[in-house]
């Protein structure tokens, strides 16, 4: 610790504990995530670039992260329509039953994904509750990238619903009232002075339920169907080569995920800049 | 905003008469939207969750939730709860303490770091420990020369645990402790308290609803993980199957009713896991940092 101060990297402190503290967290987090971490990445290295390009831009791989991407995009933006429509509602309205829908939204969070991924299956099979309705109209839910996209809705609902609400709940209600003064109409209220306020809430909540579900495992295997190049999502081809042994490619694919995952958010942190340079907060 | 302050505004809302809210059939439609959008995609899940359960009728319930390879999974479940709680725990109060009673160099880098685990994929937090300890990985020779097994055993699945759960209880202490300052630990201090005296009799009590909310999350988190620990586990019956690998197998199986029926029990948790989290945000939201809302 003296030789920290030596050095000025803390400010002198009454309080005692700093060396123990941040010894202990700094072990821990290296020990339980940097160093394995950094093995995913070393491993993937092992395959030089030229080989890390061939795997992940292989027919199979390419065709498993894209369909990732896009069904969590799909998912991401259904989200980020009906989110703030709920968040609106939770926060602006009083109506019977209003705590209990707050309290559920959270639902996803404490849900293990294996049950959510069961249960929606035994919803939109062609036999569940759901299902039965839409195979006579000749859609199908279940074991299609269309049951992917139910799933990545599913866990993705919370993170849109918590960015906007408090947002909503902070919102000055004089900018209404000024521009209802101004002799702008309700509708013009809405979408030209609260909807662009809000506008970074909502893409910062579309990037987290975005980048959720990228990764999203548990509930999408059980409705997805898995066909290779049609249903089948990263995450499960990273677990089939690591069954074959495959160390090397699984590492490969996992680099890319995390490569995605990173560069959503790093949107995330360029978007809350953006908030702060105009919101000034 | 108080209740009180918001109470005439509410009144005159309900008549649809203020320039601040919508016309009465806009403010219907829009309930009525997001009410439906809620009871389909997440009430329905949950409720089928317990008809499923119950298809095959009570005796069938029971029955598929006590029999031994059930019974290994829920004890597995809770151990592994039991060990990767209270290693995050110490950790979260660990790490709250260096970040908020401290001002140094990387902080924020060190914030950011915390926070890690939640950007990653599941099945990725699984693979990296496989490719540490695993039989090819990179200490695979030396664990199988010792006759230490990681994967596809207990600490294994703990591992993966510890790390999908690692943020939960330091991203809940960090900003309330960060809000409360050093004043009180000051205090204690300057009146004669040792470190640890101070810790415990001063700091605790300050972050203890804060510190059980984390714990709460975590907790379901840890119980309920799934890919991380499917990778790991190697998913041997009895024996390093968790709840959720068991639902997995027995649904794999075909044995629906009795897949639902452990599934009850983990919905269950998620009930409990949402009415501890809505009481303590109710009775102690000023206690629970600013960040309460995930």
């Amino acid at each position: 610790m003296a030789g920290a101060r030596g050095l000025a990297l803390k400010r002198p402190s009454a309080l005692p504990g700093f060396g123990l503290a941040l010894g202990f967290t700094l072990t821990y987090l290296s020990l339980i995530v940097l160093i394995p971490l950094a093995a995913l990445v070393l491993k993937s290295a092992t395959l030089g670039f030229a080989g890390f390009w061939e795997i992940v831009t292989g027919a199979r791989t390419l065709a498993a992260l894209r369909l990732s991407f896009f069904t969590s995009l799909f998912a991401a933006t259904v989200n980020a329509v009906f989110g703030t429509i709920i968040a609106w509602v939770l926060v602006r309205y009083q109506f019977p039953g209003r705590r209990l829908l707050d309290a559920f939204v959270d639902l996803p969070f404490a849900l293990p994904t294996a049950v959510a991924g069961i249960a929606l299956t035994a919803l939109y099979a062609p036999n569940g509750w759901i299902g039965s309705w839409l195979a006579p109209l000749g859609i199908k839910i279940a074991y299609t990238p269309n049951g992917i996209a139910i799933a990545l809705i599913f866990i993705g609902l919370p993170f849109v619903v918590r960015t906007v609400q408090p947002v909503l709940e902070e919102f000055d209600r004089e900018l209404e009232e000024a521009s209802a003064t101004l002799g702008a109409n309700r509708r013009q209220t809405v979408f030209r002075v609260m909807l662009p306020a809000l506008l970074p809430a909502i893409l910062t909540g579309f990037a987290l339920a975005l980048a959720r579900a990228v990764g999203e495992y548990g509930s999408v295997i059980f409705i997805a169907g898995n066909l290779p190049f049609i249903s089948e999502i990263a995450p499960l081809l990273i677990i089939i080569r690591l069954e074959e042994f495959g160390y090397a490619q699984a590492a490969a694919i996992g680099t890319a995920m995390l490569m995605i995952s990173f560069g959503i958010l790093l949107l995330v942190h360029l978007v809350q800049a953006w908030q702060r340079r105009r919101f000034g907060r | 905003m108080t209740d009180a302050a918001i109470a005439p505004l509410l009144v005159t809302e309900q008549r649809g008469t203020t320039v601040t809210t919508e016309q009465w059939p806009v403010r219907i439609l829009l309930i009525g939207v997001a009410v439906a959008f809620l009871v389909l995609f997440l009430f329905m899940p949950l409720a089928a969750v317990f008809v499923e359960a119950f298809r095959a009728g009570i005796g069938a319930y029971f029955a598929a939730i006590t029999e031994p390879d059930a019974l290994a999974a829920i004890r597995l479940t809770l151990l592994v709860a039991a060990i990767a709680v209270p290693a995050n725990v110490v950790f979260g109060l660990a790490a709250s303490w260096a970040i908020a009673k401290f001002e140094f160099t990387g902080k924020s880098v060190l914030n950011t770091l915390i926070d890690l685990p939640f950007s990653v994929s599941p099945v990725i937090s699984g693979l990296i420990y496989v490719l540490l300890f695993g039989g090819q990985g990179y200490f695979g020779a030396f664990l199988h020369s010792e006759n230490i097994q990681i994967i596809f055993a207990l600490p294994g699945i703990v591992l993966a645990t510890i790390f999908v759960t690692f943020p939960f209880v330091a991203r809940e202490l960090v900003p309330l402790m960060q809000e409360q300052g050093t004043q009180d630990e000051e205090a204690a201090l300057s009146l004669g308290a040792s470190g640890w005296k101070t810790f415990f009799k001063v700091t605790l009590p300050n972050i203890r609803w804060a510190l059980l909310y984390g714990v709460v999350l975590c907790n379901a988190r840890a119980m309920g993980e799934f890919g991380a620990v499917s990778v790991v586990s190697g998913h041997i019956r009895g024996k390093t199957n968790t709840m959720p690998l068991h639902v997995e197998i027995l649904y794999n199986e075909y044995n629906f009713a009795a897949a639902f029926a452990v599934a009850s029990l983990l919905a269950l948790l998620a009930l409990v896991t949402l009415v501890i989290k809505v009481a303590l945000e109710w009775r102690y939201a000023d206690q629970i940092a600013a960040s309460r809302r995930h």
